[in-house]
Parts: C-alpha cells; sequence; structure tokens
C-alpha cells in the first residue's frame, strides 16, 4: 500500500533512473526532501547535479529550467505551494508556453512544472489555491492533475517523458491521506485521457484532483438515497478528453461539475458550454457548476464554506434531477 | 573593479590598460570594421524597408556596432547567446542570414532560425528573461562537463544579452543570483545605451551598472562600448573566465542609443540633439576606419570594396524580403505542441472546412 506522496516520489525515481537527463529544480527538495516530502532520499541517490536545491525565486527556478531544457535536459520544477507560481507567471506563460510555437517547431520544451494544489489543511494564506484554468487556457502549455496514488506514480512518469510542457498539479490534502495498492502488473491509462471512476445512471459527476474523492464519497451516499451518480475523473485539463464525458451524458442527460477553483470562468465553465454544444439534445437539465466561491481562498477556519463538500455537490445534484 | 576599459580612442589612437590587451593584428582590425559596416547597412536597410512598409517594426541598432560585433566576435563555435530583439550584430556574427531577422519583424515568424545550429537562441521581446534561460543553459554546460577541461573545442560559455533598463528586471537580479550560486559559465552583457525608451539610465540606477555585480558576488567590468577592441578584448577575457570554470561576470559596455528605441518612436520627446550630437563624435566605425587609414593598415581599396559588399548586401535584403513566403494557416496550429493534442487538431481541422466554404478556395 502506498500513498500518493509516497507514489509521486517513486515515480520521480523511476524516470530519474530511465533517463539522465531528467533533473530536478526547486526550493528545499533536496537535503529537506522536500516540504511535503515529495522527493524525499532523491538527492541522497541521485547527487546535488539532479537534485538542485534553488535559490529562493520562482521565476529564477522556472527560467533556468527553460536554459536547461534548451541544452537538451528534463526539467521538473517543483513550486512550493499554488500561491507562489506567480513569480513565475511570465516565465511560464510568456517561455515556457510558446518555446515550440515561437522557433517554429524547431525547440521542444520538455519540463514538468509541479505544483501541490487546492486547500483542505487548514494552512495559511497562498497556501491552498486552485490556479489550474489560468494554465489551461495558455496554448502550448498541457495541464493534468492527479487524484489517487496510483495515477500518481504513473502520470508524473508520463508527464516527464513528453515533449511538452506540462502543469502538474498535485492534490496536496491527500498527499498523506488514503493510500492504494501499486499493481504493476496494471498498464497506466494514456496520460491526456479521462476515466470513469465509478458508473452510475442519474447524473454525471465530472471531478478532477482532491475532489474526486469528493464526488466519490457522494455517489455512495447518494447510492443509499436511490440515486446513481456515474462519477468520471477529468484528469487532463489541458487538452480536455470529453469523449467518455460526453457518452456518459448522453446516457443520463446530467451533468454536475465540481472543482475547488473560482466558479466564474473556472474549467467548469469550459467542460459545462462544452457539454452543452455536444449533446444539447440529450441534456434534462443545465450543465450545472459546484466550485470554490469568487472570493479570495479564505483564512482556514472559514475554509469549509468555501471548499465544495459533499452536501454541496449532493444539493447541485438534487437541483439536477429535480430542474 | 577595472577602471573603466578603452583600446582605442575615438580619435583612433591606441591605448594602454592594465588589466586588459587586443592582441589582434591589422587583418582582424579590418576583419571586425568589416562587420560593423555591413551590420551598420543592414540595420539601415532595415529601417528603409520599415518606411517603405516592407516591415511592420524595426529596432534600430546604430551606435551599437561595437559592442555587439565586438561580443559576437569573441565567441567560439559552441558557446550560446541569449540575444534581446536588438542584437542584430551578434546575430551577424553568428551566421544568422538578416534575412531571417526581416522575417521576424517582417510578420512572418518569430524567428525561423535554428538556435541549435547557429549556437543563438531567439530574440526575446520581454525585458530581461533570456538572462535566466542563458543561466539555466550555463547550468547545463556544467553538467556536461563542458567547463574547466582545458580543451578549447570543448569548454563553453554562454552570454545574456540585455540592455540598461533590463537591469532593474527581476529576472535579471535573479539570473545574477543562480549564476554566482553555481558559478555558472555565463558572461552578462549589458549594452547600456543609456535609454530605456524614454527613460534615462537615471531612473534605473544610482550607481554604474558594472559595480551591481560586486553586491552579487562576481566582477563587473566597465568597457568603451563603442570601442569594438575593448569590448572584443573584454568579452574574450570573460568569456575564457566562464569556460575555465571561473564563474560570471558582467560586462557593462557603455554607447549610446543613436536612433529610436524602435521606428515607432520618436526620441526628441524626451531627449536633447545636443546628446546625439556629442555621441556622434563616439562613432564606433569612424574610430576604427582613422586607426587603419592613420597607420597604412586600409586603403581607399579596401574601403571602396567594403562599400560595394554593403550595397550589394542592400539590394540582397531589399529584393529578398519581398519574396519571403508567408505563413500559412496551418502552422497556427502545427507548431504549438511537439504533439499536438486532439482537440486542437480538431479546431485545426474546423477551421481547414471553414475556410474552404469561401469561393474559389482551394480543394
Amino acid at each position: 500500500m502506498i500513498t500518493l506522496a509516497k507514489a509521486l516520489n517513486a515515480g520521480l525515481r523511476k524516470a530519474m533512473e530511465n533517463d539522465p537527463k531528467v533533473v530536478l529544480l526547486g526550493e528545499d527538495i533536496g537535503r529537506l526532501g522536500g516540504v511535503f516530502r515529495i522527493t524525499d532520499g532523491l538527492q541522497k541517490d541521485f547527487g546535488e547535479d539532479r537534485v538542485v536545491d534553488t535559490p529562493l525565486a520562482e521565476s529564477g527556478i522556472v527560467g533556468s529550467a527553460v536554459g536547461l531544457a534548451l541544452r537538451g535536459y528534463r526539467p521538473v520544477v517543483e513550486i512550493q505551494f499554488d500561491g507562489f507560481v506567480y513569480p513565475a507567471y511570465d516565465q511560464i506563460v510568456n517561455q515556457v508556453a510558446k518555446m515550440h510555437f515561437r522557433t517554429s517547431g524547431k525547440i521542444a520544451m520538455p519540463m514538468v512544472i509541479r505544483i501541490p494544489f487546492a486547500g483542505g489543511i487548514g494552512a495559511v494564506e497562498h497556501h491552498s489555491e486552485s490556479p489550474e484554468a489560468q494554465f489551461a487556457h495558455t496554448p502550448g502549455l498541457k495541464v493534468v492533475a492527479c487524484s489517487n496514488p496510483i495515477d500518481a506514480y504513473w502520470m508524473i512518469q508520463q508527464a516527464i517523458a513528453s515533449p511538452d510542457p506540462i502543469v502538474f498539479l498535485e492534490p496536496k490534502r491527500l498527499y498523506h491521506s488514503d493510500k492504494a495498492e501499486l499493481d504493476l502488473a496494471v498498464p497506466p491509462v494514456p496520460l491526456f485521457s479521462s476515466r470513469v471512476v465509478r458508473r452510475g445512471e442519474d447524473v454525471t459527476v465530472l471531478a478532477y484532483g482532491p475532489t474526486v474523492k469528493t464526488a466519490l464519497n457522494a455517489a455512495a451516499v447518494a447510492e443509499k438515497e436511490g440515486t446513481s451518480l456515474e462519477v468520471i475523473d477529468l484528469r487532463t485539463l489541458s487538452p480536455l478528453d470529453l469523449a467518455p464525458v460526453f457518452a456518459s451524458v448522453r446516457r443520463t442527460g446530467r451533468a454536475v461539475v465540481v472543482h475547488e477553483a473560482h466558479t466564474n470562468l473556472g474549467m467548469g465553465a469550459e467542460v459545462a458550454a462544452r457539454i452543452t454544444e455536444e449533446c444539447f439534445h440529450s441534456l434534462e437539465a443545465p450543465v450545472l457548476r459546484v466550485g470554490g466561491f469568487d472570493t479570495p481562498y479564505p483564512p482556514a477556519r472559514a475554509e469549509e464554506h468555501f471548499l465544495p463538500d459533499l452536501d454541496r455537490l449532493l444539493d447541485a445534484v438534487d437541483r439536477s434531477l429535480t430542474w | 573593479m577595472s577602471e573603466f576599459v578603452q583600446l582605442l580612442t575615438p580619435e583612433g589612437e591606441r591605448r594602454e590598460h592594465p588589466d586588459y590587451d587586443y592582441r589582434g593584428g591589422p587583418d582582424q582590425i579590418r576583419s571586425l570594421y568589416r562587420d560593423m559596416a555591413l551590420v551598420r547597412r543592414f540595420d539601415a536597410e532595415a529601417t528603409a524597408l520599415q518606411r517603405h512598409g516592407e516591415l511592420g517594426l524595426w529596432a534600430p541598432l546604430v551606435g551599437q556596432e561595437a559592442a555587439q560585433v565586438g561580443a559576437g566576435r569573441a565567441l567560439r563555435a559552441q558557446d550560446h547567446v541569449f540575444p534581446t530583439y536588438r542584437e542584430h550584430g551578434v546575430a551577424w556574427c553568428r551566421g544568422v542570414d538578416p534575412l531571417q531577422v526581416l522575417s521576424l519583424f517582417r510578420g512572418i515568424d518569430y524567428g525561423s532560425w535554428d538556435p541549435v545550429e547557429k549556437g543563438f537562441n531567439l530574440y526575446t521581446l520581454v525585458i530581461g528573461a533570456q538572462a535566466l534561460h542563458a543561466v539555466g543553459y550555463a547550468m547545463g554546460v556544467q553538467r556536461d562537463g563542458a567547463v574547466g577541461t582545458g580543451d578549447p573545442d570543448r569548454d563553453t560559455a554562454v552570454v545574456a544579452h540585455f540592455g540598461d533598463g533590463a537591469t532593474s528586471q527581476g529576472d535579471v537580479n535573479e539570473a545574477f543570483v543562480f549564476a554566482a550560486s553555481y558559478q555558472a559559465p555565463v558572461v552578462f552583457f549589458c549594452q547600456n545605451n543609456q535609454w530605456a525608451i524614454s527613460e534615462p539610465l537615471e531612473r534605473q540606477s544610482r550607481i554604474p551598472l558594472y559595480r551591481r555585480a560586486e553586491g552579487f558576488g562576481f566582477p563587473g567590468v566597465q568597457v568603451d562600448g563603442n570601442d569594438i577592441l575593448a569590448t572584443y578584448a573584454v568579452t574574450q577575457a570573460a568569456l575564457q573566465r566562464a569556460r575555465e570554470g571561473g564563474g560570471p561576470t558582467l560586462i557593462e559596455a557603455y554607447t549610446y542609443r543613436m536612433g529610436a528605441h524602435t521606428t515607432t518612436d520618436d526620441p526628441t520627446r524626451y531627449r536633447l540633439s545636443d546628446e546625439v550630437e556629442h555621441w556622434k563624435l563616439k562613432d564606433p566605425l569612424a574610430r576604427v576606419e582613422a586607426y587603419l587609414r592613420r597607420n597604412g593598415f586600409a586603403s581607399d581599396d579596401f574601403f571602396a570594396e567594403l562599400g560595394a559588399d554593403a550595397d550589394a548586401l542592400g539590394e540582397r535584403l531589399r529584393a529578398g524580403v519581398r519574396q519571403l513566403a508567408e505563413p500559412t494557416p496551418h502552422q497556427l496550429f502545427d507548431r504549438v505542441y511537439a504533439e499536438i493534442s486532439d482537440e486542437l487538431a480538431a479546431q485545426r481541422d474546423a477551421y481547414d472546412a471553414y475556410l474552404a466554404t469561401f469561393e474559389g478556395a482551394a480543394s
């Protein structure tokens, strides 16, 4: 049995063993093993040249990773907390994302930017953000989010092997909580694919990252009340893989999207628009969104009001069913 | 800290410096002059092409030829350069076809040369962002074991170009920190041309820019940016120091932007013509010509032939720029990713289908 944190550590180790060009960069990732211990022990085994403790400057980390990639390395950058990614925002959206395009396709940018994201850990300010829509809105980046240890193990390796830059979102609140059995004999699903994680008949619930667990818990409760929820883990936010979503919604006629990020112009808005375009005649109710409110992320003692929980999700399911 | 490095006065007289010496002979000086003259013509043609509507924009380098050609010619083949959008002279030295630079300013692409083949990255327009790329690249050089081996064909240095305005940017300061921390083989080449569009140097710094290096823990040197013997010698020394594992150097090439910031700028709104007239007396080409003529190192024939070569270059650029192929709609989509997503491919195909609905569209 393995936690999500340990699975990421094992996946990073595997990627570093497979490709000597993989270099990890970040604050406190070496001797300390990262503030969440995701890189625990890696510097000891791979050396300071491959697990690099950097000066405390996020733009510097991502900008120098661009240079390493240009020299033929595959940098894997750790942003310590989601809210600290913004000093690197220019390098990510102007440089990393556009390098392949602006070099007329001559230079690829195989970089992974790992971001522990979302809330629910009672943290201080700027430590619980969900910035995924900002990166999914940026052409040239790909954005994925893992939701469980098994996906984490495979997805981090697939992301590192990808020739394109990937923002890799890790639900920090699940790092050390749930465990899963990692069976290496079971091959992984492709990186840029969504996955049905629970079959159901009445309403399709779309989630990613930390809200997949929320959705599965909600489905278990709904079942007792006689409502059957189909839960799809989107996994990839850019590109979106919505074919399984469309197939599901054509059956159920109802969809609810749930994420922690602010609802306004969040991923749910895009997903709802696409479902409407593709499944208009199958819909029994408008696609509903359950998300963080359009407020800054609140102080820890108020985050329960901000975070979409089981009850708010089931409330949306009820509204969809009674539309 | 070295004192101001000048090895050739504006009058064309050689000068001694305690730390730096230009060791090239008349052949090389003629060759450096030739590059400066051709780059100046390239720049003048580009400005004219913009005025004729053939380019969307041009960022003139006139006045900065000695800084750029000196820095460019000091490089070895394996070195790697990260330019701003004004390094046309360095591009020239790296063998980038000027038509590829014009292609960018014509709006056809964002740079079509191969950065790996030329050892010359694409232009970067976000001020200072490339300084970090240079440091990261230099960190890669270190990991490749291409520093301090003593093999002149293997040891590699990296150059980050930027201007006086960029020294205020966070990225440039972070690049200084990273380079110092890892002792990366990088040379920071700052062309202080006195103006960041309309803002004078005094808005960026209260001390000479080269002195900033000391606070970061590596040497800084101020060089007469209009003296190509000095820029060449100082850059060569800093590159060699980097290749040997000595770490970063900041070079402040003290020069002047004789022209506008770009062709959309009007410098008469913020600076006096007296200042421009003053800098005309320090012209980077005139002093070399005076030196070559006075010492009998170049004849009238040399300058006449060079003039004819410059005319031929101008003709090639004027004809060539009009023949550059226009971009295609497919390039929009196909260059975004190394592996295009199904989602983007579908968007491309839908746009194809839309275009096909127009009368006379190619099938």
